[in-house]
């Protein structure tokens, strides 16, 4: 179908979720009160806003992700014609790789693998 | 014989005979449309029951038996049990964000199914790149569970969504390796070429051990992808009460929990087309007679037969390993997968260029 077909997945999934939801909404009848509202604690109520600091680490790990992903980007047009290049291009992408796994060693002498 | 190639082709040619070009394409968009959300239904409806039934198994129980033969119609029930449940947004909450994540994880999976090759020749967009399509798009479900646990106002929710955010990104890095593996023996990034080129065997028989590695890395990071146990962190019961979705109710959760099981249908598709051949039969190298015999099973079969099969598998896994700590599942990838698949991966090009595979 070509990319139209995107559009018409896209299309098909908002009219699945809105009608099950809609379906929900005509079939409930709601109440609400102050306690109800609350967000879920496990019975207690809530003490500070949820929206607080979070741990560094995740900040860590999602920078490493960005490096070593845009080099797999990098890495789809080399896959696809290496069978064509022949033995050159697997010395190309050792010599990328290696540079990459320098950053990587660094990182983890680093501490920046450790999780705190 | 039967094929559903032969249907799609014959619904075009009446079409075509009969209607303007507007009108076709209008047409195949609703019969698209259609059949989409028939698969989405009928897969969220067999895989719920499907993982009841085997855990239920594994723990020498019967798992649910009630309603229709084998308890088949159990999910259903639920589904009409959610359906009348109250759909509640919390006070706190963002509420534009919080009603438009359940959206955004259905949209990411729903624009999946289309270039996966379900059967020979049926395909919704036969795209010449599309195995980057899958890793691109996989990757904005992370998106929606963000908006989801950052919306929802809890603790819980925040703590899963965060949680879920750097084991999803750290796990699509060995699984786009070992998927690149493919890609290298292969030479294309379109999903009937990778198919095709198995003609004469599946590559995990094909590729020696390097692409058995690669096939045991991909499938432990489709759990991770998918936030199942010995991965699920991200919603574990004990810790976080359910993670992200904590304080969705009724459809709002249902849809959420829809879209995890056909997330976990796509990797296996994925994981099925890449290394067990998609909707190829068993084929052995010139063995005629037997690739003919083969033949006969309808590719449409082998294709879903090959699917739940590694859907089996990952629903096994999570009555086997125990869950991990966070720290150990960053290590896990970051100190033990990525460096192997790299390393993986030179080896599975060496084996392409020298032309050692069969």
């Amino acid at each position: 179908m070509g990319a139209f077909s995107l559009i018409v997945l896209t299309i098909a999934a908002i009219a699945f979720s809105a009608g099950g939801i809609l379906a929900g909404k005509l079939f409930t009848k709601g109440s609400r009160n102050a306690q109800k509202g609350q967000p879920y604690e496990c019975g207690i109520p809530t003490q500070t806003s949820p929206w607080h600091q979070f741990n560094v680490g995740y900040y860590l790990f999602a920078l490493l992700f960005l490096i070593f992903d845009v080099e797999m980007v990098f890495m789809y047009p080399w896959a696809v014609v290496v069978k064509k290049v022949g033995i050159t291009a697997l010395f190309e992408i050792l010599i990328f790789i290696f540079i990459l796994f320098m950053g990587f060693l660094y990182a983890h002498k680093k501490g920046a693998l450790k999780w705190m | 014989m039967y094929s559903l190639h032969a249907i799609t082709n014959s619904v075009q040619n009446w079409l075509n005979a009969r209607l303007s070009s507007t009108w076709v394409l209008i047409i195949e968009s609703l019969i698209v449309i259609v059949l989409a959300i028939a698969l989405f239904a009928a897969l969220g409806l067999i895989l719920v029951w499907l993982e009841r039934k085997v855990a239920a198994h594994m723990q020498i129980r019967l798992g649910p038996n009630r309603l229709g033969p084998a308890g088949i119609f159990q999910t259903s029930a639920d589904t009409l049990k959610l359906i009348l449940k109250e759909g509640l947004t919390p006070d706190g909450a963002d509420k534009f964000l919080f009603n438009f994540a359940p959206f955004v994880v259905m949209i990411v999976a729903m624009l999946l199914l289309a270039p996966i090759a379900f059967a020979n020749g049926f395909q919704i967009w036969n795209i010449n790149i599309g195995v980057l399509y899958i890793s691109a798009i996989s990757s904005l479900s992370v998106i929606g569970i963000l908006i989801a646990g950052w919306a929802s106002n809890n603790k819980y929710s925040l703590l899963g969504a965060m949680r879920s955010g750097a084991q999803i990104v750290s796990y699509e890095l060995s699984a786009g390796l070992s998927i690149l593996t493919i890609v290298v023996l292969t030479g294309s990034l379109q999903m009937t070429d990778i198919v095709q080129a198995q003609q004469n065997g599946w590559w995990i028989f094909k590729g020696h051990i390097p692409v058995i590695i690669a096939f045991i890395i991909f499938i432990i990071a489709a759990t991770a992808e998918t936030n199942r146990a010995p991965f699920d962190l991200a919603e574990a019961e004990s810790e976080l009460t359910a993670g992200f979705h904590t304080e969705y109710s009724g459809m709002k959760f249902a849809l959420f929990f829809l879209a995890e099981y056909i997330n976990i249908f796509i990797v296996c598709a994925i994981g099925a087309t890449l290394f067990l051949g998609g909707w190829m039969p068993f084929h052995m190298g010139n063995w005629t007679q037997f690739n003919h015999v083969m033949d006969f099973i309808p590719s449409s079969i082998w294709f879903f037969g090959k699917t739940f099969f590694l859907i089996f598998l990952i629903m096994w896994f999570r009555w086997t390993f125990p869950r991990l700590r966070v720290d150990q599942l960053l290590n896990l990838e970051w100190k033990y997968l990525l460096p192997v698949s790299l390393f993986n991966l030179l080896l599975v090009t060496l084996i392409a260029i020298m032309n050692w595979h069969f």
